[in-house]
């Protein structure tokens, strides 16, 4: 044992062990980084020993974690030290200080190249370390074929050649074509004949990892892998050295075992025999035993074969066998195997049809979700997530709710969302369900999103059965002393919309229903109140004849509210206070709530969501699937790139709630009732418009618009029209792509106006179309053509628009993938006989799916490195570019959401951006932009664009390019330069677009 | 495969880190301390596993110190909690009864005996035995050259005086 040596850097870390605080640790550091940092500067006098000494504590700085941000150079030379005792301190420190994305690694690639190469194993051996701990993909493009030609050389020794077989697994991982060249699956089955179990070990390895990716080359190997399983299965020619507690390499069996499951099946029967017989085994010849290790390393085995079998979807026997044993591995005492044996129950449950025996172990899985072991808790939750159907919908979910009151608070939100869909998927009738979102919510109201609670408002507004039952489960909840906010929302809308269903019985008059309500005003929070004097509002309007003593109460609290400081509050006092003076009209205005549109529940998205988050799904969505079916409530699911399809299996189809606004529902309320109509936030004069329905308006929501000023009309396709637009529909256009509400068109007759919302790959648009004259506009009509990378929903638009009226039709937008194509408004109306078409281009533009990011320089450049070509990395040398100076430009890209970083270039004529972009296919994703101005010539520049998607990158580019040339004197906006594209030709929207 | 290895004392003092994806520093450092968090309060009798941002960490206790690694969520756990216990075996076998302190002052010699057992991430070698002859032909390798350096700086010296 050589441990003598370093006499500085033990008094070092004695010293740092002695300091009392972090505070005097830190001192004690930063003064040695200090000393470090000036022997550095002054290489005279540095000799070999002291630079190997001062990197050693480098890194024992580095790794008590402390920023050692120089010597970085020091250590990487020690890598070209002659004599081995330096090198060896140079690749270590190396490979543990610097990871692949610092630059300094390049540098070293040479002499890396020059170890592996040489002839010295010893240096062979320390180079091929280094590589496999922290080569990047520069290193698998330079050093590949040299590992391959090492790691099949019939002179190489075991020493070296398994430190190159998972050497050229790391170079693998970084860039798979490197190693899928001609003939290799020759080689690597070759490789699987070797006799030393170390260097078979490692080249097991990299097979596993060749053979995930791409099973097909390899067939031939399949039968070798069952030899090596077969070898040590029975313990043949298995050295001693090699046996672990008595069993023969179990990781070598393991991977193995593993490398197996990646091929689909196996067809040869002989193989295949030879194959169960080694399963069959295992899986009879495991028995827990005292000793600690050797019972884990035989369950590592066992829990494989398991997989292997489920893979292999065996005899019916033999399934039954395995899950025989996870039953009894479920109720054992040692926490690893009950930990183990949950988990792969929950994985059995997707590869085969095991759900009744399963079924049978439902106590024992309920007693694990009471486990000391959190661990264990989340196993037994996702497999009781996962065995639900509807025959044990209630038991489950009525143990989840108990489980509810005692579950810690990083389990708890995850344990209601859980609850809640089963609840919906499974429900065996639905007053059942609202029971269950009733208690989740009182027990923990904390956990309960706004998503849950918004579904059950959706699922009694669409069952009219339900909404006597669910408001006098409400107003029971409010009976309660203390009840959550939550609570309150639900309650307070429930009996707003249904109380009048309940009139009969005791306690439920319009009366006590409002002081019930009202009686908890005083302790929720401004959102809440406003949902309270809608129902106030709801309550008035159902108690006819008026009760004048409540409607007194009611008004005087409305009037009170009138000059709330919230605007939201405010706004709804007024509205409600003038409304509820108009009597009888009350009634149409403020009636129930119609039914809500079928969507996809946005519940089981978001589980979808948190779940591929923690990419523990799979079996989830697997069971989903199979069960829809039987559900009461149909999710549809698909995959993530498809449009949802409505599926005709379900007897309720409830909409989903849009994440866009948390007070969604009750603006839904609002609107579809058609008081917000005109009372768009940005208007003020909130009378004048409500008084629009009724009659001529007064000052109306029309002028305030045009007053906007910032909304753009921008027609496609030729003007025939008799009636020409009154503003320069292009330029507005333009305007609306970097801001979200405007005029989009306006003619004498006509004016468009949009609001927009957007939420990463998402976008809610409203239009509203407002007649100006004193007549009916007829025969309206709107179609989105849209382009294929949108999905667009438009609800529908009324035919006709009463004199002075402005009706708002909003278009819910997904957005699939990039493309710069444009959606379309076909939008046409009969004014007299005069028949007026136009066809607008919509502002779902390219940019509105961007979410501004600001990056550090520690961020940007290896993002910026790790993309390094085409068609990830696009350049492209931009001419005729507008005048414009960097300021100027730094000011578009903002208001593009294309973030500018200033001072990250160290160029002061170029600017560097970022920003993430969200589709449905790329999800998120971080694009970087470099332009290059070149102050000589103000009118060409040099544009990059990265981001990990290809087709990001160039439509970005394209998008970019466009925004920054300079823009024809004719009407012509930039944006419609065709742009001819193959995804997008047969697009009836793209073609319009293109056609101008 | 082990995306880090990490060991902590159980006052959460960091003994060892080994990092097999890209980490950065800052990274790192949170790291540690979620981890510190999450598995420094278990109890005993717990399973040898925590769930973690979408991985596994599996871990074990030697005296005051946790040995942790880091898997996929796929990836086999107890084949992962032995090459813990092969590696604190192989330590004990060079310490001689291996304790923290050894760890501590003798940090390098146990990044060299890492780099036998793993690479990128994945195990290298199963045998003890074969381990301890390597480590102990490159503490030769230096013996060595150390050797020779002492003879011809003392050369050197003569020469200069």
């Amino acid at each position: 044992m050589a441990l003598s040596g370093m006499r500085g850097l033990s008094v070092f870390i004695s010293e740092i062990r002695n300091c009392q605080n972090k505070e005097q640790e830190r001192l004690r550091v930063d003064k040695e980084l200090g000393h470090i940092r000036n022997r550095f500067k002054n290489e005279k006098g540095l000799t070999v020993y002291d630079k190997k000494k001062y990197v050693w504590k480098m890194l024992y700085i580095f790794m008590l974690g402390y920023d050692v941000d120089f010597g970085h150079m020091e250590a990487v030379s020690l890598i070209s030290a002659p004599k081995y005792p330096e090198k060896q301190v140079g690749y270590l420190v190396t490979s543990c200080l610097l990871n692949e994305n610092h630059d300094f690694l390049r540098l070293a690639i040479n002499t890396v190249r020059n170890d592996i190469i040489g002839r010295n194993e010893t240096f062979q051996c320390l180079a091929l370390t280094l590589v496999g701990n922290i080569g990047g993909r520069d290193f698998a493009e330079s050093l590949a074929p040299d590992v391959q030609k090492l790691l099949i050389s019939s002179s190489c020794r075991p020493l070296v050649k398994k430190k190159a077989a998972l050497c050229l697994l790391r170079l693998f991982r970084k860039n798979p074509d490197v190693v899928n060249v001609d003939g290799w699956s020759d080689r690597m089955s070759q490789l699987l004949d070797e006799r030393n179990l170390g260097v078979l070990t490692s080249s097991m390895s990299l097979f596993v990892s060749l053979v995930s990716n791409n099973h097909e080359a390899y067939w031939s190997c399949l039968p070798k892998c069952v030899k090596v399983l077969e070898r040590l299965a029975r313990n043949q020619d298995v050295p001693q050295e090699y046996t672990y507690y008595g069993i023969p390499s179990p990781w070598l069996q393991v991977k193995t075992m593993r490398a197996l499951q990646y091929f689909p099946t196996i067809e040869d029967p002989n193989t295949r025999r030879a194959l169960f017989e080694v399963l069959q085994r295992v899986l009879m010849g495991t028995d827990v035993v005292k000793n600690v290790n050797k019972n884990n390393a035989s369950h590592a085995v066992l829990f494989e074969a398991l997989a292997l079998v489920m893979h292999l979807d065996a005899e019916k026997e033999m399934m039954s066998q395995c899950v025989a044993l996870l039953g009894k591995f479920i109720a054992v005492r040692e926490p690893n195997i009950r930990y183990l044996g949950l988990e792969n129950m929950t994985r059995m449950l997707m590869v085969t049809d095991v759900q009744e025996i399963i079924k049978r172990h439902q106590a024992q899985i309920i007693t694990s979700l009471k486990d000391p072991d959190i661990s264990i808790r989340r196993r037994a939750l996702d497999l009781l997530y996962a065995m639900c159907d509807i025959s044990n919908a209630k038991d489950i979910v009525e143990e989840l709710l108990q489980y509810l009151g005692t579950a810690e608070f990083t389990m708890r939100e995850e344990l209601a969302l859980k609850a809640a869909i089963l609840a919906e998927k499974f429900a065996p009738d639905l007053s059942w369900y609202v029971d269950v979102i009733l208690q989740l919510i009182d027990k923990a109201g904390d956990f309960v999103s706004d998503d849950i609670w918004f579904r059950v408002v959706q699922f009694v507004t669409n069952n009219e059965d339900l909404q006597p039952y669910a408001a006098l489960k409400a107003r029971e909840y409010l009976d309660k002393p203390a009840i959550h906010e939550t609570m309150m929302k639900v309650s307070a809308y429930l009996l707003g919309e249904y109380s009048h269903l309940l009139a009969r019985r005791p306690g439920c008059s319009p009366k006590e229903i409002f002081s019930i309500i009202h009686e908890k005003l005083p302790t929720v929070s401004t959102p809440t109140i406003s949902i309270l004097l809608s129902t106030y509002a709801k309550i008035l309007m159902h108690s006819q004849p008026p009760d004048p003593e409540l409607q007194n109460q009611i008004w005087a609290i409305f009037s009170k509210y009138e000059t709330s400081i919230d605007a939201e509050i405010q706004q709804r006092a007024v509205e409600y206070f003038a409304l509820s003076k108009k009597g009888a009209a009350l009634m149409d205005i403020l009636a129930e709530m119609p039914k809500f549109p079928e969507r996809e529940s946005s519940l089981i998205k978001k589980a979808e969501d948190t779940e591929a988050d923690t990419a523990e799904l799979s079996a989830i969505k697997s069971r989903a699937q199979q069960q829809a079916s039987n559900a009461l409530v149909v999710t549809d699911q698909h995959p993530a790139n498809e449009p949802p399809q409505v599926t005709q299996l379900g007897m309720v189809k409830i909409p989903s709630i849009n994440n866009l606004e948390n007070n969604h529902v009750d603006q839904e309320v609002t609107q579809t009732n058609g008081i917000m109509g005109e009372v768009e936030p940005q208007n003020g004069d909130i009378l004048g418009d409500l008084l629009a329905i009724e009659g001529p308006p007064g000052v109306s929501g029309t002028e305030t618009l045009t007053e906007e000023g910032a909304l753009a009309l921008a027609p496609v396709g030729e003007l025939e029209n008799a009636v020409k637009p009154v503003i320069d529909i292009a330029e507005r256009f333009r305007d609306l792509c970097v801001k979200d509400s405007g005029v989009l068109y306006e003619d004498p007759y006509v004016q468009i106006g949009i609001k927009a919302e957007w939420r990463g790959h998402q976008g809610r648009l409203v239009l509203f179309l407002g007649n100006k004259t004193t007549s009916s506009l007829d025969s309206v009509h709107a179609v989105i053509l849209p382009p294929s990378h949108l999905k667009l929903e438009l609800s529908s638009v009324p035919e006709i628009i009463p004199p002075r009226a402005q009706v708002q039709c909003p278009l819910e937008v997904v957005n699939l993938c990039p493309s710069r194509d444009v959606a379309v408004l076909d939008f046409s109306y009969k004014f007299g006989t005069t028949l007026v078409d136009n066809k607008l281009r919509l502002p779902a533009v390219l940019n509105k799916f961007f979410h501004p990011v600001t990056l550090s320089a520690e961020e940007f450049f290896p993002q910026w490195r790790s993309l390094a070509a085409p068609p990830l990395k696009l350049q492209e040398v931009v001419r005729g570019v507008r005048v414009m100076s960097l300021g100027e430009m730094t000011n578009l890209l903002n208001s593009l959401k294309l973030i500018v970083s200033p001072g990250l270039d160290p160029n002061a004529n170029n600017l560097v951006a970022s920003t993430t972009f969200y589709s449905e296919s790329t999800q998120s994703m971080l694009c970087l932009v470099r332009i290059e101005t070149d102050p000589a010539d103000r009118t060409q520049l040099r544009l990059t664009v990265a981001s990990g998607d290809s087709t990001l990158t160039f439509e970005l580019k394209e998008f970019i390019k466009e925004q920054l040339v300079s823009i024809p004197a004719a009407s012509r906006p930039p944006v419609l330069q065709p742009t001819i594209q193959p995804i997008s030709s047969s697009d009836p929207g793209a073609l319009l677009a293109g056609l101008l | 495969m082990i995306h880090f290895v990490l060991s902590i004392s159980r006052q959460g003092k960091v003994r060892l880190t080994k990092w097999y994806s890209p980490y950065s520093q800052k990274e790192r450092i949170k790291v540690i301390r979620e981890l510190s968090g999450m598995i420094l309060t278990r109890g005993p009798k717990l399973c040898n596993v925590v769930e973690w941002r979408g991985f596994k960490v599996v871990y074990r206790r030697y005296a005051g110190l946790y040995f942790c690694m880091c898997i996929n969520q796929e990836d086999n756990e107890l084949e992962i909690l032995e090459i813990i216990q092969y590696f604190v075996e192989t330590l004990n076998r060079y310490f001689g009864t291996v304790c923290e302190l050894d760890l501590i002052f003798h940090f390098h010699k146990t990044y060299y005996i890492l780099d036998e057992i793993l690479i990128a991430g994945e195990l290298q070698e199963s045998s003890k035995k074969i381990v301890h002859r390597l480590i102990d032909a490159q503490d030769l390798l230096v013996e060595a050259a150390k050797e020779k350096e002492n003879t011809v700086s003392y050369i050197v010296a003569q020469v200069a005086n």
